[in-house]
């Protein structure tokens, strides 16, 4: 039976934790992810859920303490932002190499320096290679229904990965909207029972996890863990199509908004995707044909379906909101464009946007649009990388 | 808590032969004597360091016990999360045995980067058992300073030159540092007392919360003596009162061993080639320093136990 409640973002994700009764939660709280620790420990305090929840002196500690509770046989869950992630760090890639099914929310926020607390995508970019799935979200609906599927993808057979659930700091962390919830019987019926594959505690059956793996094997583990992100896509999209079944909101790997007759188009990760759709809206409205395609699940790179979606534009603007310094590019626009290659000649653009929580405004998008639709009908001008809504 | 020889060496190994530690290595052999204090089913986790990387070399492994090593700072931090899982599958009743959990880390897993996670999970109170292997440098990446290396010693980063005569800092005292958090159990001993080693991690596993054993693991590479010399350097460390051995039991100290005649520091440096320039004459006053410390620490401990005596005694009389 559905209800509709309101919520925040990491009230959201909070709430979908309680739901999905983890075993063992250990997180550090940090801004602006810090509901999701505090909330979730109200559950813990009034008996509403049978974590150990372990209120750990770091992050590094939390994704350690996560990491040895996942290899002990728990269904283990975590939050975190920004310089949390980036402490991580180290332990992201070992949370990936050893194969642990752990969700954790990510409240994206700027890296320091200088340090800011709002939103950018720099800390879910620095963890892009750490081997974790990453899926943004557009708004709190999206966040409630994504920290979920997330438990179902990560824990599948062929999956086995931790999933980040990435939401804009902030700009829906800390947005109230309208969210239909499902029931906990629901929840649990659709993430199923944890099945612990070769838990530590299992002592009649001794192993060592993570040794010294040198010159001569860890090349092959390396290849062997390289072909499991070609199974994520088909599982993230069946999640998806299983959880509509369930809630009436299906989920893909990609959001496509008017985009078949289109003949520019945007593409961008979260929650500038909402403001966008109306940008497209109104400029349809005034007969431009203009469409958003928005990432939902940006590792792995579903390089088909992004392909499908926008190869027949006559120009193409890639939003990041992340300034890859020194590079040709920030990450989501030489993925982009790395997998147009071949498929089409059409400039592809770059926008840098919103960075430390800058403001995006509906005029800068439509700005954007324009800019495609100019580039389309003139060329390129100049080296094709743009600044928005910065004072230069 | 009687230690009998011939019912440990019946007990099968958790740390099996074939790994390639070096000779003479001193942290196996305290790690083997912990493993046998324990009647129930251990699992391990490891810090990087030495005996991490000697013992797992892929694809073999030397531990037939569960193992995990993740990474160099994080072995208390693990620890607590297998704990918490643990707990966690228990009250929930999907998990019916009963296991101690064991963290491994060297001087500098445990004194230096590891410290803040051993903090933090002992004030959280995990109920496990942390050994620190303590060789008193990075040996593993090849005899560099830790926090744990002696005032005097040569290593490659506190090299003796012209202008220094090696480490000029003292060490840390890990143990009162874990002792300061409350935790039941915490003791310091080396694996010259075999016994004494044995009998500490029963008490440490024993005890219902977090405990801390800090064993002196003597090192030939690193303290640079012969290989066949590891178990009387460890017996000189403790007669010295370099490596005072004893245990605080909620909060009261006891020494476990006192020397019948409490040899100079001078014949513990004498029997290192780390410490042979501290013997020069140009050096004495710095022998002396050394000298000093111990002995000041060494009556401290004294001290402590006497209060502690003092203490239980007359709360025995009331």
């Amino acid at each position: 039976m559905a209800e509709t409640v309101l919520l925040e973002g990491n009230a959201a994700v909070a709430f979908a934790l309680k739901q999905v009764n983890p075993d063992v939660v250990a997180a550090y709280p940090i801004t602006p992810a810090t509901e999701v620790v505090q909330e979730f420990s109200n559950y813990v305090a009034n008996g509403e859920v049978d974590t150990e929840f372990v209120a750990v002196e770091s992050e590094h500690s939390a994704m350690s303490a996560c990491i040895g509770a996942s290899c002990a046989g728990a269904r283990v869950m975590t939050g975190t932002s920004s310089q949390g992630l980036a402490l991580m760090w180290e332990m992201l890639y070992i949370a990936s190499s050893l194969r642990r099914p752990i969700v954790m929310a990510v409240a994206n926020r700027a890296l320091s320096g200088n340090i800011n607390i709002h939103c950018d995508h720099s800390d879910a970019m620095g963890a892009r290679d750490s081997g974790w799935i990453q899926l943004f979200c557009e708004n709190t609906q999206g966040i409630y229904d994504t920290t979920i599927q997330a438990v179902r993808v990560a824990e599948n057979t062929n999956v086995q990965l931790p999933v980040m659930v990435c939401y804009d700091g902030f700009v829906i962390s800390h947005a109230v909207e309208v969210v239909d919830i499902l029931s906990d019987a629901e929840v649990r019926q659709f993430i199923g029972p944890f099945e612990p594959v070769a838990p530590l505690l299992d002592i009649r059956n001794p192993k060592t996890i993570g040794p010294l793996d040198l010159q001569d094997y860890y090349f092959e583990h390396k290849r062997n863990q390289a072909e499991v992100y070609k199974n994520v896509e088909a599982v993230v999209e069946d999640v998806g199509e299983a959880f509509g079944k369930l809630s009436g909101r299906q989920y893909g790997v990609v959001d496509a908004y008017r985009l078949e007759d289109a003949e520019v188009g945007i593409v961008l990760l979260g929650s500038t995707a909402g403001t966008a759709k109306d940008v497209v809206d109104s400029m349809r409205a005034k007969g431009h044909k203009v469409g958003l395609l928005s990432i939902r699940m940006f590792v792995p790179f579903p390089v088909d379906k992004i392909v499908g979606a926008i190869q027949h534009l006559k120009c193409i603007g890639v939003m990041d909101r992340h300034a890859a310094l020194g590079s040709y590019g920030a990450p989501l626009f030489t993925a982009v464009r790395s997998a147009l290659y071949g498929k089409t000649t059409v400039p592809v653009l770059n926008f840098m946007y919103g960075l430390g929580g800058r403001e995006i405004t509906m005029a800068e998008i439509e700005g954007i649009f324009t800019t495609l639709e100019t580039t389309a009908a003139e060329g390129v001008k100049g080296e094709g990388i743009y600044w928005i809504g910065v004072r230069e | 808590m009687a230690v009998n020889l011939k019912e440990l060496s019946c007990k099968p190994e958790g740390l099996t032969g074939g790994h390639r530690l070096c000779a003479g290595c001193g942290a196996p052999i305290a790690i083997r004597q912990v493993l046998l204090a324990a009647d129930k089913p251990v699992i391990v986790t490891n810090a990087t360091g030495c005996l991490e990387v000697a013992t797992t070399i892929f694809p073999y492994t030397a531990w037939a016990v569960p193992f995990i090593h993740s990474a160099f700072e994080n072995s208390a931090a693990t620890a607590s999360g297998l704990e918490a899982a643990y707990r966690s599958l228990r009250r929930q009743g999907k998990y019916s045995d009963e296991v101690y959990f064991l963290a491994l880390g060297g001087d500098g897993g445990t004194y230096d980067i590891g410290l803040q996670a051993l903090s933090g999970a002992l004030e959280r109170g995990h109920n496990f058992v942390y050994v620190c292997y303590d060789n008193q440098a990075y040996m593993n990446t090849g005899i560099q300073r830790s926090s744990a290396t002696p005032f005097g010693a040569d290593t490659t980063t506190t090299p003796c030159g012209s202008a220094r005569p090696g480490k000029t800092q003292r060490r840390k005292d890990l143990t009162q540092i874990c002792a300061a958090h409350g935790i039941p159990y915490a003791a310091q001993t080396t694996i010259a007392n075999w016994r004494d080693v044995v009998k500490c991690a029963e008490k440490a596993f024993k005890a219902e919360g977090p405990a801390l054993l800090n064993i002196l693991a003597p090192c030939p590479r690193g303290w640079r003596y012969e290989s066949d010399e590891t178990v009387n350097m460890a017996r000189l460390s403790r007669d010295t009162c370099v490596w005072p051995c004893y245990e605080i039991e909620n909060g009261i100290v006891s020494i476990s061993y006192k020397p019948k005649e409490k040899k100079p520091v001078k014949d513990w440096f004498a029997a290192q080639a780390r410490f042979r320039h501290m013997l020069r004459p140009d050096n004495a006053a710095l022998l002396e320093e050394a000298q000093a410390e111990v002995d000041m620490k060494w009556a401290q401990l004294q001290t402590l136990e006497a209060v502690a005596k003092a203490g239980t005694e007359a709360a025995a009389a009331e």
